[in-house]
């Protein structure tokens, strides 16, 4: 995985609470085999209609979402961050986020920052007002910054050393392969095996 | 929870102590590192973790504790697959398995059926196991007290090559539901009535432990109704305390073990139960007997009222954003604040999905409309959750009930939950549907959701509009 530090964009305000994850990107398209060119099906339903800001050339090339509270819900499909990602964004602003899809952002790094809803309105208000905000995310010192916005936020430490240094999590678990085998050592003998 | 990781002495809860039990690897600043007991594959969520084992040179870690079946992509009109990306991706799944040795029930076997649904018959789902899955139902499995969790592709890679999953710190949610259902109501309307209750986000961060008098009258069969959509409250699981219900439920299931072993597996089962004394990081607690039988409105399931209730005023919500998210919903619902809940009218009746798709559901249903007939114009479905189930039931003379009232009686997979397969929504349809999830387009482009109980769907079909089995 490529270290991420610092992200500078422009953003879309997806002024939505509950954005689940079939409207990310919705079933009939996960039948693809292949981890890329979910991109092209990111809002599919949503982007038919001309209005949906997703269509509005202002935040054309954005690489921030700013969205409403709990973002993410529903399935577990990791295709949602994938068509979030193949489209362009890196990062994800909203007051909450639904667990499995929080995980999932981060295994691909994209980012999901969390803010106090006053501060996702505020960026979103600055958006709004001019598209060519330009809003900065820094993992190193944990800040969102934005003309008129400062703000702190938390992430969790594991997994932001994780992305600050690139490392893959299946490197980081085998080095434990001596500790798993121990603990397969002292399984009882009742458990199901297919 | 190894923030709270507590002592021998100290009384402990179901969930800790499925957890702490499975702790490979613990060091401060990281997450724990849990092995995994059980790990379910079906063809949507893994051929991007095969391909990229298959890059990285790596191989499945314990074939053995894998188990794969195909259940999103398939038709239940008995075929053949005619969408080809659909026929690819099950046979990815088919090559997958062949090439790393998985255990794989392929569509026309007789093990095939919902992974949810195979999982628990086959007796793989055992009490205190850690359970994952790359879909978000896996917390159905929680109904035996295991720990089991949803995850993302990269997560079933992981589990794939490590047989581990790395888990951040969980909160505990105690959801007691005291006293007793009333006649009409069933563990559907008793989980629609939580996530009405705590929000789609109430449950984030937590493992939620459905527990009181309520829960323990409930079947496996309830149970798992309940688990299954724990999800939709956000939680990260949830679980029920093994008890003999259970174990008479496990009882000679092919997995299960027998002889010795089944005692010595019921000593171990019966010490899971939380400890008295043991405290959550949160409560709540439902009156069983206030509970009715409850349908959505809305496009999320935590928009939902009973039955005896009308379609709500967005205004009548404390928040904008509940407000603003009420409004886009009835839009796309095309339904009128005011209107009577038994005045809408369904166009499809679904009977299947992970959450209402067993043997007791069926009977359930089935008992709704015997010697009945679905009102005319209606199209109604019952979609068996495995093969098992569909033989089971055709035992019983159920599929005739079924098909003599005007039902299609179908083949066995996840069908018209999510629109993967051939069994779709119409743009604007109007469904009422036992399954889980009632977003914008889940049942296929345009459609509209109402979630129910078996018993309300089965009577909605024969009254033509939302009605309980005591309307008919």
């Amino acid at each position: 995985m490529e270290p991420v530090r610092r992200i500078e964009g422009t953003a879309v305000p997806l002024d939505r609470s509950d954005v689940d994850t079939d409207q990310i990107v919705p079933a009939q398209f996960l039948k693809r085999i292949e981890r890329t060119g979910f991109g092209p099906f990111l809002f599919h339903e949503w982007r038919k209609d001309p209005t949906f800001v997703l269509n509005d050339e202002r935040y054309a090339g954005a690489q921030i979402l700013l969205a409403g509270p709990n973002f993410g819900g529903g399935s577990s499909r990791e295709h949602a961050p994938w068509a979030l990602e193949d489209y362009g964004f890196r990062a994800v602003i909203a007051p909450s986020f639904a667990d499995i899809f929080r995980n999932n952002c981060c295994k691909i790094a994209l980012l999901p920052v969390e803010l106090e809803q006053e501060s996702v309105r505020a960026l979103m208000d600055a958006v709004l007002d001019d598209p060519t905000t330009r809003i900065g995310i820094d993992l190193e010192t944990l800040t969102v910054t934005a003309p008129s916005v400062q703000e702190s936020f938390a992430f969790d430490d594991f997994r932001r050393w994780c992305l600050l240094e690139g490392y893959d999590d299946i490197d980081l678990t085998l080095r434990h392969t001596e500790e798993i085998a121990a603990f397969e050592a002292s399984r009882p003998s009742w458990l199901p095996t297919a | 929870m190894p923030a709270e990781s507590k002592t021998l002495a100290e009384p402990k809860t179901l969930a800790q102590k499925v957890w702490e039990r499975h702790v490979v690897h613990r060091a401060d600043g990281e997450p724990d590192l849990l092995y995994v007991d059980l790990h379910l594959v079906h063809e949507v969520t893994s051929p991007q973790a095969f391909e990229a084992l298959r890059l990285a040179g790596r191989r499945v870690r314990r074939p053995d504790l894998t188990v794969a079946t195909m259940d999103h992509n398939v038709p239940t009109t008995g075929g053949p697959v005619t969408d080809e990306t659909s026929a690819r991706q099950m046979d990815a799944l088919a090559t997958n398995a062949k090439e790393f040795d998985i255990t794989l029930y392929p569509w026309g076997s007789a093990g095939q059926g919902i992974v949810h649904v195979i999982g628990p018959e086959m007796g793989y789902t055992q009490p205190g196991l850690t359970i994952v899955c790359g879909d978000s139902h896996t917390s159905t499995h929680g109904a035996f007290g295991a720990l089991a969790f949803g995850i993302g592709t990269s997560e079933v890679e992981h589990v794939l090559a490590t047989q581990t999953i790395q888990q951040a710190p969980a909160k505990t949610m105690a959801v007691t539901v005291d006293g007793k259902l009333s006649a009409g109501c069933g563990a559907k309307d008793v989980i629609l009535g939580i996530i009405n209750r705590i929000g789609t986000g109430g449950g984030v961060g937590h493992v939620l432990e459905y527990r009181g008098a309520a829960i323990h009258a409930l079947s496996m069969e309830g149970r798992m109704t309940i688990c299954n959509m724990s999800i939709e409250a956000g939680a990260r699981a949830g679980m029920v305390a093994p008890d003999d219900t259970t174990f008479a439920y496990l009882e000679g299931k092919p997995h299960a073990p027998s002889g010795a072993e089944w005692e010595r597996a019921l000593d171990d089962w019966r010490s899971l139960p939380t400890d008295d004394g043991a405290s959550f990081d949160a409560e709540i607690t439902i009156d069983a007997a206030a509970l009715r039988p409850h349908v959505s409105w809305g496009t999320n399931p935590a928009q939902s009222v009973t039955i005896d209730d009308a379609v709500p005023h967005p205004d009548s919500f404390d928040d904008d954003a509940k407000r603003e998210a009420a409004r886009r919903a009835l839009t796309y619902m095309a339904l009128e604040p005011g209107t009577r809940i038994r005045d809408i009218r369904p166009d499809t009746i679904f009977i299947g999905s992970c959450t209402n798709s067993r043997i007791e559901d069926l009977r359930l249903a089935a008992g709704v409309v015997d010697g009945r007939t679905v009102a005319e114009g209606l199209r109604a479905l019952v979609v068996p959750g495995s093969v098992a189930v569909k033989l089971q039931a055709e035992r019983e003379g159920l599929d005739r009930i079924f098909v003599d009232a005007g039902f299609d009686w179908r083949g066995a997979g996840c069908s018209m939950c999510l629109g993967m397969n051939p069994d779709i929504l119409q743009p604007g349809e109007r469904s009422a549907s036992t399954s889980n999830r009632n977003f914008e387009g889940r049942q296929g482009k345009g459609g509209r959701t109402h979630l129910v109980s078996p018993a309300v769907a089965a009577a909605t079909a024969i009254a033509g509009h939302f009605s309980t089995p005591e309307d008919l």
